[in-house]
């Protein structure tokens, strides 16, 4: 199972500004590691697909503010 | 042809009348990886494409409306019972001394929308590429909007729109690798 | 006012239970235009279109039609051009 989301950590010089961030992330979501979608995935109800975007759980990749953990994941 | 439905595609509901997160909002209205342009992009292809990939790029791209008309329901809600202060609190005063509180095809920094970034190669690789980078910049736009949002019911109708991007990339995705396949060969999973 | 217009809790469950089936159909439309061989995925598609336009007429009943240039009827007066339009409700 890949992970869907990485983080870089850029350069940090004692002359920046801002306090660093340290590590920074970015998503890498399920499309870049599926290939061609095989038949016969698991799905969801209508009404659970409806709610996840998408029919599938092996295509759903939730998001969540990464600087704000706790506000209700999107 | 089209047939319009008197529905929507997924539930809008959004929780404070908030016109500053509308703004926010236009990015996916009138910018250069919003839904208009996704819409237009993927109906213009779809005449120089080859027949096997026709029917995806016909289907997205009607969805694609779809996903403007959720985004304009969001921003008329969030702006319809906004006062003229408010507005101009939320930074829209230049759009309403313009536009009022009517819809006008621009992003969140107020450029009106062109269409002179929607490319269309006629080559089928470098214009299903050109889509699935769409995809990919219309999801990181739900991403950041999301991230200065912070309206729960919002967020959710977000996230939905955010997760279609992925399924369109993947179907993107899977488009290349048909027309990419040795031809007079069968597929075999 | 606009009073008469204000729909009743079901409109909502209701509308949510059809946008939910049309929104199965949407997936199975867009993985069928790239699997178009998968035989168990075109059947689940036709039976939820089955379903999808016995919910809609069941809906159309009640609140009036859904769809544009005589695909769906109407009854006396006009109803189609009637507000509340999906981004008022
Ligand atoms: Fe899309």
């Amino acid at each position: 199972m890949p992970t869907y989301r990485k983080w870089y950590y850029p350069y940090s010089s004692p002359f920046d500004p801002c306090p660093p961030l340290t590590r920074v992330p970015y998503e890498t979501p399920v499309q870049l590691y599926l290939g061609f979608q095989p038949p016969g995935m698991k799905q969801f109800s209508p009404l659970q697909a409806l709610s996840h975007g998408t029919l599938w759980p092996g295509l759903y990749t939730p998001y969540t503010d990464p600087y704000n953990p706790k506000k209700k994941e999107a | 042809m089209w047939y319009y439905e008197k529905k929507l595609q997924y539930p809008v509901r959004v929780s404070a009348c908030n016109p500053r997160i509308a703004k926010y909002l236009m990015e996916q209205y009138g910018g250069a990886d919003g839904e208009l342009a996704a819409a237009l992009r993927y109906l213009n292809q779809r005449y120089t494409i080859p027949d096997r990939v026709m029917g995806l790029l016909n289907d997205i791209g009607t969805e694609e409306f779809a996903h403007l008309e959720m985004i304009a329901t969001m921003v008329y809600k969030l702006t319809k019972d906004a006062t003229p202060d408010q507005l101009k609190e939320a930074g829209l005063g230049p759009h309403y001394v313009n536009h009022g509180k009517s819809l006008y095809f621009e992003n969140a920094a107020g450029e009106s929308f062109t269409v002179a970034h929607i490319q269309s190669k006629g080559d089928p690789i470098a214009d299903l590429y050109e889509d699935i980078a769409a995809e990919e910049k219309a999801r990181s736009t739900y991403q950041w909007i999301i991230n200065v949002s912070d309206d729960p019911m919002l967020n959710d109708a977000l996230g939905f729109l955010r997760e279609r991007e992925v399924v369109h990339s993947q179907r993107f995705r899977e488009a290349v690798d048909l027309i990419k396949e040795e031809q007079g060969k069968k597929k075999v999973f | 006012m606009a009073k008469e217009n204000k729909l009743p809790e079901s409109y909502y469950t209701d509308l949510q239970a059809l946008q939910a089936v049309d929104f199965t159909l949407v997936e199975l439309t867009l993985y069928l235009d790239t699997h178009p061989d998968d035989l168990e995925a075109l059947k689940q598609f036709n039976s939820a279109a089955k379903k999808s336009a016995e919910l809609r007429a069941a809906f159309e009943a009640r609140y009036g039609p859904l769809r544009e240039f005589g695909h769906s009827y109407s009854s006396y007066p006009w109803q189609w051009s009637k507000a509340p339009w999906p981004w008022q409700v």
